[in-house]
């Protein structure tokens, strides 16, 4: 399935300092959908550099990520069990302090 | 008795011909002497009106110094209309004394009244604001009666403060504990060289009534904390949060929620920056976005990550508009919403948020933090820093007997003997300054680079340039705080 992910507030350090990733992400075997649960572990797998901890905490993002379906808080899409469709972006963010 | 007939007609049509004549000569006549009637009486009328000018003028001397070229050009625009109206000196007079051509005290009764409270200097400062239909003189006047509290009068504080205070908000709240340095002002144009060493509120307020001495304002020199959060919140309709420390954002959100008041919220770092309104129209507070606060070692701040200094100027304009629509109640602000700027690529992300949450500790329907018992709340404890941007103690140094420190390298250097010294720092970072002779790879490509110094320690025999003194490249250690690795340059002896 192909998707766009991005990373911001920081976290792009995170994957070579590229903010915008174009992936093409395999369903899990004997599935066709994918989860953002399942796209979490596709990207600590395949895509993060470095430092997990920085971005995953125990299955979900770690405390301070605002994760973006599509524009919109994946709170309202249902967090990890939101289903992903093709050509959706995904936006991960670190709330910023600095001022 | 035909010939006298056409002589006795010609004799009428004579004598009607006359008194035609005389009619035409009475009209004339009476013209005339209407038309002087009424030039005199617009001499009287001028007479009158010059008079009134002196009194008036009289009146309003310090008014018409004040009076400018903006204004003046402004009325030229209006004046047409009423010109077909209006005589001379009446034109005259509405140019100098402001757009409805009255002054305040008969503006309300004139013909030109318009039953707001606003005196011909505010009409005067504010006229380009008075223009915008969805803002108008309604905007103007409920913003001139509202309050706003900035936090924070850094970056993001500069721009908020200087535009609330130029376009006429009631009263001002300032607060920061800090003062103006250096290295502040390339971002923080609130503050001018001068103020060097001041405190960044007393540099704030002069800059603002700088700006408008019209303008209440209030300092707040010692920061807002969670004794004294409440009480100065209470006291505004809306809040700015143009802080830079966790522990200061979540205080003033359970602030703003214990209190009732909309809270404006921007963050800026690097080339990225943030902006919502917390807790207005049903919409999510901080804590319900954030109820965890975010662990300390994955945390960035401007001294140690650099912000260039536009992108909190672009922020904190934002949070200027969205306090003044707030204040002002005109058009639809960011609750709910979320915005997310990309300064590098000048892209921006407007995102939906979620509602507020119900179980909330904070705004939920059973919260917990109220303003009763706010004060004893302890945000550092929670958020696990200072209520300040200064540096928190490293927690994980490597060992004291591990490091070399800088009289001794000084030394070593100099005694002429072979070294190789690695510099692991970021090559943006390196390029600010670095000691002479030494190696930059980045920690991030250590592992790769490893061959590279591996060669840069092994002479041209393949001996190690110094048998007794080298690096281990495997000591690397981490430093919990700022999630940065570090590397040991150790001896071994
Ligand atoms: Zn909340």
């Amino acid at each position: 399935m192909k998707l766009t992910l991005e990373f911001g507030g920081g976290l792009e350090l995170l994957f070579g300092s590229v903010k915008i990733h174009k992936v093409d992400v395999p369903p899990p075997e004997g599935e066709t959908k994918i989860t953002v649960k399942h796209l979490l572990f596709w990207i600590r797998n395949n895509l993060l550099k470095e430092r997990p901890e920085m971005f995953l905490k125990e299955k979900s993002v770690r405390p301070g990520v605002l994760v973006l379906i599509n524009d919109c808080d994946w709170e309202l899409c249902g967090m990890t069990e939101a289903v992903l469709e093709e050509k959706d972006s995904v936006v991960f963010i670190s709330t910023l302090h600095g001022g | 008795m035909g010939e006298r007939m056409v002589h006795e007609e010609e004799k009428l049509e004579g004598f009607e011909t006359r008194i035609l004549g005389i009619k035409d000569e009475i009209a004339r006549e009476e013209f005339t002497a209407k038309l002087t009637r009424i030039r005199k009486e617009i001499r009287e009328l001028r007479n009158g009106l010059d008079l009134l000018d002196k009194v008036q003028g009289a009146v309003s001397e310090g008014q018409k110094e004040l009076a400018d070229e903006v204004q003046e050009k402004n009325i030229k625009e209006g004046e047409q209309v009423q010109n077909n109206l209006d005589s001379p000196n009446q034109i005259d007079r509405r140019r100098r004394l402001g757009t409805c051509g009255l002054d305040n005290k008969s503006c309300s009764t004139g013909v030109f009244a318009s039953g707001h409270s606003m005196s011909a200097d505010m009409i005067r400062r504010y006229s380009r604001q008075l223009l915008v239909p969805a803002f108008g003189v309604s905007g103007q006047e409920k913003l001139s009666k509202s309050s706003v509290l900035v936090v924070g009068m850094g970056g993001l504080g500069s721009p908020v403060a200087l535009y609330l205070a130029a376009s006429g908000v009631g009263k001002l709240g300032l607060v920061d504990n800090d003062v103006v340095e250096l290295s502040n002002l390339h971002r923080q144009i609130i503050h001018t060289e001068g103020f060097i060493g001041q405190t960044k509120v007393s540099s704030a307020v002069s800059a603002c009534l700088g700006v408008n001495s019209s303008l209440k304002v209030k300092e707040y020199g010692n920061g807002l904390n969670a004794a004294n959060a409440v009480q100065i919140i209470s006291q505004y309709d809306v809040v700015v949060d143009a802080t830079d420390n966790l522990p200061t954002r979540y205080i003033i959100n359970d602030a703003c929620v214990a209190t009732g008041k909309p809270l404006v919220s921007g963050a800026a770092l690097g080339l990225e920056g943030q902006l919502t309104v917390y807790n207005h129209k049903n919409g999510p507070c901080y804590r319900c976005l954030f109820p965890t606060p975010q662990p300390v070692s994955t945390r960035q701040r401007c001294s140690d990550n650099g912000v260039l200094g536009v992108v909190p100027g672009i922020i904190g304009a934002f949070q200027a508009l969205e306090a003044i629509k707030l204040a002002s109640g005109v058009g639809e602000t960011l609750n709910s919403r979320m915005l997310l700027l990309d300064a590098l690529s000048t892209r921006i992300h407007m995102v939906r948020l979620r509602g507020r949450n119900s179980e909330c500790v904070s705004c939920g329907d059973a919260p917990q933090i109220l303003a009763s018992n706010l004060w004893e709340y302890d945000y550092e404890r929670f958020t696990q820093s200072t209520l300040s941007e200064e540096e928190p103690k490293p927690q994980n140094l490597i060992a004291k007997e591990d490091r070399v420190s800088a009289e001794e390298l000084q030394k070593y250097l100099e005694s002429g003997k072979a070294y190789v010294l690695l510099d692991v720092r970021d090559p943006h970072e390196y390029a600010i300054s670095s000691l002479s002779n030494s190696l930059n790879i980045p920690l991030s490509s250590l592992k790769e680079k490893l061959p590279v110094l591996r060669s840069a320690l092994l002479d041209s025999s393949g001996k190690l340039v110094n048998g007794d003194h080298s690096v281990q490249t495997e000591q690397l250690v981490e430093d919990d705080r700022r999630g940065w690795f570090r590397m040991s340059g150790r001896r071994i002896n």
